[in-house]
């Protein structure tokens, strides 16, 4: 126990292996517990979860906003789609997930090399544009990339050793959505371990300290384009991840299923969270994937139509996003996170007060708490201290 | 005309003014002097209500200002000067003197601008122009007219003199004399340029780090020596 | 030849459409540095308020003026109540703010007026005009959107250029602070600003509709199209945003024409990046040094 615990207070990926241990075996006691149905909708929780993760990465803690992360999903889920066109190919489903992966990662370069000099609007309104010009490019090579209809997606069998420890472990067979929820979630595990790693790392602080504050970020040595760039591949390699997920969960690749829609999805996954903390990427993604159902079914029994029932999802969580910048701009992590800190600050000084110490004025406190996640309370949306205006 | 009493005002922990009283009288040039950072921008920007005091008053001609916006102040014959000058350099010369004689609320009067035009003739000539083109000078003479468009009974100016070369300082603090002379003109004016500041003044308040630290007539300021060396550098 | 003509004027009447887009999103940009995206929506919304009264037997020209009117209130209502408290904050706030009313709006319209294809009517008729012999693709509607476009252009132009809450307005977005200093109520100026953008995006919305189908989607690609025009022309001129306006119409017109419908949104997203690396201030811009 105590060994346990020097691990978790002394070494970054050591608290990061262990979360993402724990974080396996309730995956495991999860899928182990639900039935297909819910399978498949954690399936689609995990695919939102790594992309919304990799958004984070790039919103919240480098500062870039983009809207053209669905887009980059794509990529991905086309990818796994033609890897996995051949039913008699023996790829292990791992390296089509990486392969898509690695295919995004470099449309992602791109994007991002091109998008590093952008800022706010003009950086939203590219990606925006990226958007709505990719799925064209499916239509367009529609015999190759199958058109409007999209390409459907052939699930291998599930690997025999999978079936093996799965009847050793529970004395169950495992069903195909399980299989492909595992998938998901271990996916998702090993994206968002990576991503801690690098956001607590060197290559964090300097996505930080951009955000933070360009000028002195680039007195500080830093390259900006590079940091802005290197922020951007990471996340879109997130999507990569995310969209052969998707693809492999919805078993169909299509234009349909890459609009703009998709991609403020994202960004509200990211919002609704709390801008810079994967923990809130998780819950956002959480909710996107849970509340449409319940939210529905409230819209049926009022007396909507089912179509425009399963349209009070979006508005939910449209006004959600708007009440969170609005009311609480850190999010929902986030805003717990600094009433929390900010609550704790109080007790302390309380204690120094009664102590009779008086150096330290309020204004050197500060709710830091670094033991704690990526980004101890930025306490607007981002950290972007460019005021509006800048370009008069 | 102008009482300011006990004003304190500052930046969250930055003090910038501290119990700051003295008045600027009717028909007077009331000179504002003090180094670098003393609060001499802090106190106009605060009594023409662009920043909120944390306590003291305001008032002109006895009415405390406490609920007064900025935009109002036009209309009560109070006009600000901001430093470095304000003017829209994206407007005509024209236009920008349109919009000092809308101060007021209500139409513009053309003979308002036939009168600027008569006192700055370089401005009549370049009507049309952006005010961009005009040179530092000419800028300090569009924003002192835009400011007497709305023929106010208070004038704040922040530093006129700035970066302009000493003859034409000396025009336009002899233009401002003028206007106080014949017309009844008010005028608060903050300057770094104590000398021909005092030159043309009738009194003279001294700001040190927020506080009010002389409040004489200006020949008297002028010819403490003291006080000169140390706080007004000549 | 006769398909480039064709491919031409198709190109400017999108291109009108486009450029009072493009000049909706520049007159809340130069005054607010904000790009409304929620533009789109907010004109989606008026364009089925007028459906609704036209289907519900009143005329086409009462629907068109009560969605224009809509437009102001909406875009003076969101104004001040939504976007007001973001101003001073970082951009990226207002951005998300934008965004963020951009799926609500959607949505609410969706639930309120459903989410399939519906016919909008169009005001004259929709067939090619005919020129010595030939029929070209200039339709009586598509005269009627280049005439409404320049009719608005020249009413906004006189409204900036010689009124006096005209020139209260353009203080305000140059220079805030000095315009406040100035007796003008810039609170007030903005919210103006806002209802007459969000009246130009109406007007477009509408101009896209005639004729053709409407959902609560049709207008989000016009959005990017329209960012791209007001960026080409600068993102703060609006004379820029009618020249970017019909020289993006133009550009897609050919693409579509020529390469593939496809490739429009690409070749717009090409154009953007273009002009984002090569001429960050707009095609007009006389020094290029800007942040973007
Ligand atoms: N926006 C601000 N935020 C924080 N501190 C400020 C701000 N503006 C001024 N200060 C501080 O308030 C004090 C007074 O500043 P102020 O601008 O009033 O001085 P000033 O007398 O006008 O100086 P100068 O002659 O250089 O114009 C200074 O210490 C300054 O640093
Ligand atoms: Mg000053």
């Amino acid at each position: 126990m105590n060994r346990f615990l020097d691990v978790w207070r002394h070494s970054v990926l050591g608290r990061h292996l262990l979360t993402a241990l724990i974080g396996l075996a309730v995956v495991v006691v999860v899928l182990e517990s639900v039935g297909d149905f819910r399978a498949l909708q954690l399936a689609a929780m995990a695919y939102l979860g790594i992309a919304a993760g990799g958004l984070t990465v790039l919103t919240g803690i480098n500062g870039q906003i983009s809207l053209g992360h669905g887009a980059l999903m794509a990529f991905g889920a086309y990818t796994t789609a033609l890897l996995l066109d051949d039913p008699t190919s023996s790829m292990p489903i791992s390296l089509v997930v990486l392969a898509s992966t690695a295919v995004a990662l470099l449309v992602g370069t791109a994007v991002g090399v091109a998008a590093a000099r952008l800022h706010g609007p003009y950086l939203a309104g590219a990606t925006l544009a990226l958007a709505i010009a990719v799925p064209g490019i499916a239509l367009y090579f529609g015999s190759f990339l199958g058109g409007e209809q999209g390409l459907r997606v052939s699930l291998p069998d599930v690997p025999v050793w999978a079936l093996d420890l799965e009847y050793l472990l529970t004395g169950t067979e495992m069903s195909r959505s399980q299989y492909v929820a595992y998938l998901g979630w271990i996916t998702l595990i090993v994206t968002f371990v990576l991503l801690a790693n690098l956001a607590r790392g060197r290559v964090g602080r300097r996505w930080r300290a951009v955000r933070d504050d360009e000028v002195s970020a680039e007195l500080a040595g830093i390259q900006l384009g590079r940091a802005r760039i290197s922020a951007f591949m990471v996340s879109a390699a997130a999507a990569g991840a995310a969209g052969s997920v998707l693809a492999i969960t919805a078993r169909l690749a299509a234009p349909s299923g890459f609009t703009i829609v998709l991609s403020l999805t994202l960004l509200t996954a990211v919002v609704l969270g709390g801008l810079g903390y994967l923990s809130g990427a998780l819950i956002g993604a959480g909710l996107l994937t849970f509340l449409p159902p319940f939210v529905t079914r409230i819209g049926g029994d009022a007396g909507l139509s089912d179509i425009r029932a399963a349209e009070l999802a979006p508005l939910v969580y449209g006004l959600v996003m708007v009440l969170v910048i609005l009311l609480a701009p850190a999010g929902l992590v986030g805003t717990t996170r600094m009433s929390l800190a900010g609550r704790r600050a109080r007790r302390q000084m309380a204690a120094a007060g009664a102590a009779g110490a008086t150096t330290g004025s309020p204004g050197t406190t500060a709710p830091h708490d670094s033991s704690d996640e990526h980004d101890p309370g930025t306490p607007q949306a981002s950290g972007s201290t460019t005021p509006k205006g800048s370009t008069r | 005309m102008l009482t300011l009493d006990k004003l304190t005002a500052g930046y969250g922990p930055v003090t910038a003014l501290q119990d700051v009283t003295f008045s600027a009288g009717k028909g007077q040039i009331t000179a504002v002097l003090g180094a670098n950072g003393a609060g001499k921008t802090t106190l106009l920007r605060t009594v023409s209500g662009l920043h909120r005091p944390e306590s003291g008053t305001i008032s002109l001609d006895g009415q405390p200002l406490r609920k007064v916006n900025a935009e109002q102040m036009p209309a009560l014959g109070m006009v600000h000067v901001p430093e470095g000058r304000g003017v829209i350099t994206e407007l005509t010369i024209e236009e920008n003197l349109r919009l000092g004689g809308l101060a007021k609320g209500g139409k513009l009067r053309s003979e308002d601008l036939e009168r600027v035009y008569e006192l700055f003739p370089v401005l009549a000539d370049r009507r049309a122009s952006l005010a961009h083109t005009l040179s530092g000078g000419e800028r300090q003479m569009l924003v002192i007219g835009r400011a007497l468009m709305s023929e106010p009974r208070l004038l704040l100016l922040d530093e006129p003199s700035l970066g302009l070369a000493p003859r034409i300082v000396a025009q336009i603090f002899d233009l401002l004399r003028g206007l106080v002379d014949d017309q009844g003109l008010s005028v608060l004016l903050v300057e770094q340029n104590a000398r021909s500041a005092l030159s043309v003044a009738d009194h003279g308040v001294v700001l040190n780090l927020g506080r009010v630290v002389a409040d004489e007539k200006a020949s008297v300021l002028a010819a403490d020596d003291q006080l000169r060396h140390a706080y007004l550098g000549f | 030849m006769q398909q480039l003509v064709n491919t031409a004027l198709g190109g400017l009447t999108l291109g009108a459409v486009y450029a009072a887009f493009a000049l909706a999103l520049v007159l809340i940009f130069r005054s607010t540095r904000i790009v409304n995206f929620a533009q789109a929506p907010m004109a989606m919304v008026t364009t089925f308020i007028a459906l609704t009264l036209i289907d519900a037997g009143y005329s086409y020209w009462i629907g068109f003026a009560a969605a224009l009117l809509s437009g102001l209130v909406l875009g003076a209502v969101i104004e001040r109540v939504i976007i007001r408290p973001v101003e001073d904050k970082p951009e990226i706030n207002a951005v998300i703010l934008t965004l963020g009313l951009f799926i609500t709006l959607h949505a609410l319209a969706a639930v309120i007026f459903g989410n399939r294809f519906r016919s909008f009517p169009a005001p004259f008729g929709l067939r090619g005009l005919e020129v010595g012999g030939t029929t070209i693709r200039l339709t009586t509607s598509g005269i009627f959107t280049i005439a409404a476009v320049a009719t608005v252009m020249v009413l906004l132009l006189l409204l900036f250029r010689y009124t006096d809450v005209g020139l209260r307005m353009r203080a305000s977005a140059y220079n805030p602070e000095v315009a406040r200093l100035l007796g003008v109520r810039v609170g007030r100026m903005l919210t103006l600003g806002w209802a007459l953008a969000a009246v130009v995006g109406s007007l477009s919305g509408l101009l896209i509709a005639s004729g053709g189908l409407v959902h609560p989607g049709y207008m989000d690609s016009i959005v990017v199209y329209g960012f791209v025009a007001a960026v080409l022309g600068g993102l703060e001129s609006p004379v820029g945003a009618v020249v970017g306006g019909l020289t993006l119409g133009l550009s897609l017109s050919f693409v579509s024409g020529y390469l593939g419908s496809e490739l429009v949104a690409l070749a717009a997203l090409l154009i953007l990046m273009l002009v984002l690396t090569l001429k960050p201030g707009g095609l007009f811009a006389v020094a290029s040094a800007r942040r973007v």
